[in-house]
């Protein structure tokens, strides 16, 4: 049984102007120890999916749809039910490393905060395992840094801090949302190097959530590719990177300029703008700006397709050879 | 390309004071380095690209060549004329020249002017007698260049996207038909696929327009993809500067080694099996920086005579590098 399995996930929210579905049908799952990435551009609905798992949607959100952890249902907890399940089993980091740490309590405090509260920990044995974590996050002179406060360390350092926080009550799985997209390059591969050696050292499943594809080529077992709130694309790593079948993970993968590549031609680019979640075209919602767009794909809308080998796929064109 | 450059720059300095919070008054204020001892020649038609990470000083070089911070010493020359001794009716017609692109493409737009209002401001500045219908010709015109349909001409920032807005960033620099634009981090806020629209644009733009391009930005792979010459900074100090190709292919500096080595490729086989040189430690201040080479705390083949003197760019022009032991 997976570890995390989801099911027709949602999100929509009300707004003045009308409900906006920020996600819509999502299905995947995650084993134990894998690596999923979740890619898409700014409003394709991969952080907000991140939100629904961890009940952290703001007010006029709602989720339906199953999510079913470790054989439990995750979906519509109450608070104190949800408070029990974060931190212990799920927990998350967050982009911005300055935002999300408390600017007025010690680094020290914050971590044994988490100790004392989840698992019920002397201040005592608290410290002497935050420093334990510290250390495995490779920050130098831990002891020395638990009495200091977030504005004393880097951007880096302070990103090691929400690792250490997030992994000190041993999570079976890790949301990372755009955990390194603050960083600079030579800061990012420490962090990266760091997770993968987390990982495999305590068994953690990670979610990756970017829009970085050469972060999710170095860690990704298995991608799901969002536009609009709907899924792409989903597969392994290899199947999206070697055989991207969908024209939108295509363009994607063919519009960054690449470090190892001397081609100076012009960079193929996906036209147009991303659609407006308030008014979508029926229909398939990248047909503006897809190359292999037909009559089809103007009123209806492909349904996701498992294909071979775990593979989904929401796409007209070429539907009928690849199924 | 000529071979007569249009702008020169020769061992720039731009320190800011720090207030310090000494009991004594007369205590000397202490110097940020935010550049210290830059030089480059930039040719016409040519694009510059400048890399490096945050606070390694490559956004106030970029203010330094158009005088929005003061330089402290150092000469900037461009076409012969000195720029650092011009006072600011000076500095406004070298502005008709050389013109900047933003890196939030919304916060550099003023909401409450309409786009039209915004990419003419340049042209009101600088050509008060053209009448009305001059200039709202000449901005269509613009608008189309960058493509930007002209029936929105008075619409507001707001609606507009990211890469849209971006789009008259660029047709405000680029109204004045100026002969350098510097680009400071002007695709850094976009969407993959936008910012390869935007890259594009502003290639197809040079051409056109003949412009000399200086290109910042912390993304090796736009970079490499847009210039042809390409310098390292590294703490206000430029490590590496070289042609494109050459640089990238046999990156020399330490730091430069490190920085591309850490940069993912979106390649599953490569990004996994490649090595990564990672860094020690995190950047020192800039207020105290380390004696002699400044990269020397996190180098991994620093020695002792090191710290005595600071290295400069040595090397033919082609591909210079600041580092005795790899020269």
């Amino acid at each position: 049984m997976s570890l995390l399995s989801i099911k027709n996930l949602e999100v929509h929210f009300s707004t003045p102007d009308g409900t906006v579905t920020a996600v819509n049908k999502l299905n995947f799952s995650l084993e134990a120890g894998q690596t999923l990435g979740i890619v898409g551009e700014s409003g394709s609905g991969k952080s907000q999916t991140a939100f629904a798992l961890m009940g952290l949607l703001a007010k006029n959100g709602k989720v339906s749809g199953e999510a079913t952890f470790d054989g439990k249902s995750i979906v519509g907890l109450s608070e104190k039910e949800l408070n029990r399940i974060r931190s212990e089993k799920i927990a998350m980091i967050f982009q911005d490393p300055m935002t999300s740490l408390n600017p007025y309590m010690r680094v020290g405090e914050q971590l044994m905060e988490v100790l004392m509260l989840h698992k019920g920990m002397t201040k005592a044995d608290a410290f002497e395992e935050s420093v334990r974590m510290l250390d495995a996050v490779k920050m130098p002179e831990a002891r020395k840094r638990m009495k200091m406060f977030p504005h004393e360390f880097s951007g880096g350092m302070r990103q090691r801090v929400m690792i250490a926080m997030a992994l000190l009550c041993r999570p079976q799985l890790l949301i990372a949302d755009e955990p390194t997209t603050a960083l600079d390059v030579t800061v990012q591969a420490q962090i990266m190097t760091l997770l993968s050696e987390l990982q495999r050292d305590f068994n953690t499943a990670i979610i990756m959530i970017t829009h970085d594809l050469g972060v999710v080529a170095g860690i990704c077992d298995k991608v799901l590719v969002m536009y609009a709130g709907r899924t792409m694309e989903y597969g392994s790593a290899r199947d999206i990177f070697y055989r991207p079948s969908h024209p939108y993970t295509q363009g994607l993968l063919s519009a960054i300029p690449r470090l190892d590549s001397d081609d100076m031609a012009a960079l193929p680019t996906i036209p147009g703008n991303p659609p407006n979640l308030l008014k979508l075209p029926q229909g398939c919602p990248f047909q503006d700006r897809c190359q292999h767009v037909s009559d089809i794909c103007r009123y209806s809308e492909p349904e996701l397709i498992t294909t071979s080998d775990q593979r989904q796929r929401a796409c007209h064109w070429l539907a009928e050879e690849q199924a | 390309m000529s071979t007569q450059p249009i702008l020169q720059v020769r061992d720039l300095k731009v320190h800011f004071d720090i207030k310090t919070s000494s009991l004594w008054p007369w205590a000397p204020s202490l110097a940020l380095k935010a550049v210290d001892g830059v030089s480059l020649d930039l040719y016409p038609g040519e694009t510059l690209g400048v890399v490096g990470e945050s606070g390694c000083g490559k956004s106030t070089f970029a203010r330094a060549l158009i005088g929005l911070v003061k330089s402290r010493a150092g000469s900037i020359k461009w076409q012969g004329q000195e720029l650092l001794e011009l006072d600011h009716h000076g500095w406004r017609e070298i502005r008709k020249d050389i013109q900047m692109i933003f890196q939030d493409p919304l916060a550099s737009l003023n909401p409450r002017m309409t786009i039209g209002d915004i990419i003419a401001e340049p042209l009101r500045t600088f050509y008060p007698r053209l009448n009305k219908q001059e200039v709202t010709d000449k901005v269509k015109t613009m608008m189309m260049k960058v493509g930007l349909l002209p029936n929105v001409i008075n619409r507001y920032p707001h609606e507009f996207s990211g890469g849209q807005c971006q789009r008259i960033g660029i047709a405000r620099a680029l109204i004045l038909e100026p002969k350098l634009v510097i680009c400071d981090e002007p695709v850094s806020a976009l969407d993959v696929s936008i910012q390869a629209q935007v890259v594009n644009l502003l290639k197809s733009l040079q051409k056109e327009m003949g412009l000399s391009l200086i290109f910042i930005a912390h993304d090796l792979s736009v970079v490499k993809h847009i210039s042809d010459r390409v310098m390292v900074m590294y703490l206000g100090n430029q490590v590496e500067l070289g042609q494109g190709k050459a640089l990238y292919a046999d990156p020399k500096h330490p730091y430069t080694k490190a920085l591309m080595s850490a940069v993912p490729i979106p390649d599953p086989d490569i990004e996994r099996n490649k090595t990564i040189q990672l860094l020690e430690g995190d950047l020192p201040s800039p207020i105290n920086p380390p004696s002699g080479c400044v990269f020397r705390t996190r180098c991994p083949i620093a020695v002792a005579s090191c710290a005595e003197q600071r290295p400069t760019l040595q090397g033919e022009p082609r591909h210079a590098v600041a580092c005795p032991r790899v020269a």
